[in-house]
């Protein structure tokens, strides 16, 4: 049965990287679950590009950092920071999308 | 034999943002080796430094430094502070300068302050340009000379040589214009033999104070050990502790790659980076590597000014013109257009519609509008104020009264929650350079030194 990702992570959040790049983080609660995570290639550059509608040229990196049991996925920002149509200078409200993946 | 150790007090994430005195004076108590604060950021966008403005308040700012300088000058503990005036051009710097200058006056001071202006001319940066030592970070164009002669200010983040060169003269504060974060908490270190990758690691987590601690804080106090083959990280609030997992968590926050962090010069490489839990809210972290680049880069910084805006705030609770939302905001843009004779005069003007799309824009992957009622902000940006102010006005009136299909409510389509309902916002800018230049391992930036006794200045 597929479960919600809120169940394996403790953090999902958006920032700006610089003026010209938003990185997304998901942390999780527990060290297997960033295996499963990992393993599974759950977060994955395709099933990136389809939730946010962007080009898959558009991911510039993918991470998994276990330290933090964490995956960080970099994109190139739709606008630079404050260019006309900027919608979020600090880039921290993008992250809701991520709330829909399932593992 | 004693193990040698080094102590950094960081105040603040961000200098103006305030801290508890409380907090400040444990670290005070713990005798450091030296008080740095890291003041700036591009992240509130390109406004600040194009225009030469701080994003933070000076009242507070001056509080914060107050702090520092009484106490850094009391017990002779040297005070850096980067990028001032959160921007780091030349007048950010002269801002921050005067505030301190205020502080020396009114306290009776006697100390000596470094000074290093940050800015990079435009001609440095044009025979950079024709010498093919400019790069592009990844997704920014290419420079022209165009852009660099709209830029208002161009400035360099700077490492930790520079501000080594200052503390080397003996200067009790340092105070540089736009400087890489973790410089001016790992500068003096670095100077007394310290390892530079952990320095600047340390220096990158203690730029944001008790961010990385947890519960974390923008305006708390953190202190860092430096050894000499570790840091330790320990909040300076009973209320705050580092973990290794807040620790860890920081070393992801705003960064491309958690593994590589470039800087002036080289990366911090943490691949073979770890945290221990020391317990009684300590973190000790080992394993980060300084690796210079071939070449010695800079990342430029500059924003040129694309015109001027005004908004009107409004919102509609019709769910009518709700259902057809998409379509009403493209009539009103087309009416625009046929009415000023000028069938582009709309591409000057935005919707932000919160309810809808107004939050992600172009990456909002939800089609469909299930708010009640929406918040709409219309925003002309034009070459001119005046044009600004006219197009918005025409906006606002036409939306306000459009006869849009199947309306039934005919008195009006927009609540205003203000009169005057539009507002004059004023010039805005757009980040124009975002670029490594190659220095040839020139030196770039001195510093001066003013010296102040019994709070004159000599």
């Amino acid at each position: 049965m597929k479960r919600n990702i809120t169940e394996a992570a403790k953090v999902i959040r958006s920032k700006n990287a610089g003026p010209y790049e938003l990185t997304f983080d998901i942390m999780f609660k527990t060290k297997e679950y960033f295996e499963h995570f990992k393993e599974n290639k759950v977060i994955n550059k395709k099933m990136f590009a389809e939730l946010y509608k962007i080009p898959e040229a558009d991911i510039m990196t993918i991470v998994w950092f276990a330290p933090a049991n964490a995956v960080k996925v970099t994109i190139k920002r739709p606008i630079s920071s404050g260019a006309p149509g900027e919608t979020d200078i600090y880039g921290a409200q993008q992250h809701a999308p991520l709330f829909n993946i399932e593992f | 034999m004693t193990k040698r150790e080094f102590k950094v007090l960081s105040p603040t994430a961000i200098l103006g943002y305030g801290f508890p005195e409380a907090s400040f004076l444990r670290g005070i108590e713990q005798k450091p080796d030296l008080i740095a604060v890291d003041a700036g950021s591009t992240d509130p966008g390109p406004f600040y430094l194009g225009a030469g403005k701080a994003f933070t308040d000076r009242e507070f700012v001056k509080r914060d430094l107050k702090y520092m300088i009484c106490a850094g000058v009391q017990h002779k503990i040297p005070v850096v502070v980067g990028t001032a005036g959160g921007s780091g051009a030349d007048v950010h710097l002269e801002w921050c300068r005067q505030i301190i200058e205020e502080i020396a006056k009114e306290n009776n001071l006697t100390f000596s302050m470094a000074v290093i202006p940050c800015d990079v001319s435009k001609e440095n940066v044009k025979i950079a340009l024709d010498e093919g030592r400019i790069v592009p970070l990844a997704y920014v164009p290419e420079l022209t000379k165009k852009d660099i002669d709209d830029t208002t200010y161009v400035v360099a983040q700077i490492g930790p040589e520079p501000i080594i060169e200052a503390l080397k003269d003996g200067c009790d504060v340092v105070l540089t214009g736009r400087c890489y974060d973790p410089a001016c908490f790992a500068a003096l270190p670095i100077m007394k033999g310290y390892d530079p990758g952990l320095a600047l690691h340390m220096g990158k987590i203690l730029e944001c104070a008790a961010i990385a601690a947890t519960p974390g804080s923008g305006s708390d106090c953190a202190m860092g050990t430096l050894t000499e083959d570790s840091f330790i990280l320990e909040a300076l609030s009973p209320d705050r502790v580092f973990t290794c997992e807040s620790a860890a968590a920081h070393t992801l926050y705003e960064k491309t790659d958690p593994y590589h962090l470039p800087g002036p010069g080289g990366e911090i490489n943490l691949e073979n980076c770890s945290f221990k839990d020391l317990g009684n809210g300590r973190v000790e972290v080992k394993g980060s590597k300084f690796v210079p680049t071939e070449k010695f880069y800079l990342k430029l910084e500059g924003a040129k000014c694309i015109g001027y805006r005004t908004i009107s705030i409004a919102g509609t609770h019709d769910p009518i013109m709700i259902a057809n939302i998409d379509k009403v905001l493209q009539q009103v843009k087309e009416r625009i257009n046929v009415l000023s004779g000028d069938n582009n005069r709309s591409d000057n003007l935005f919707f932000h519609v919160y309810g809808k799309n107004g939050v992600m824009g172009s990456l909002e992957p939800n089609p469909n509008v299930k708010s009640h009622e929406l918040c709409i902000v219309i925003e002309a940006l034009c070459p001119t104020q005046d044009q600004a102010n006219t197009l918005c006005s025409v906006a606002r009136s036409t939306m306000l009264h459009y006869g849009y299909e199947g309306r039934v409510s005919t008195a009006g389509n927009l609540a205003f929650p203000f009169s005057p309902s539009d507002i004059t916002v004023g010039k805005v800018f757009e980040f124009s350079i975002y670029h490594l230049m190659d220095t040839k391992n020139e030196i770039l930036f001195k510093h001066r030194i003013e010296k102040y006794e019994q709070g004159t200045r000599k």
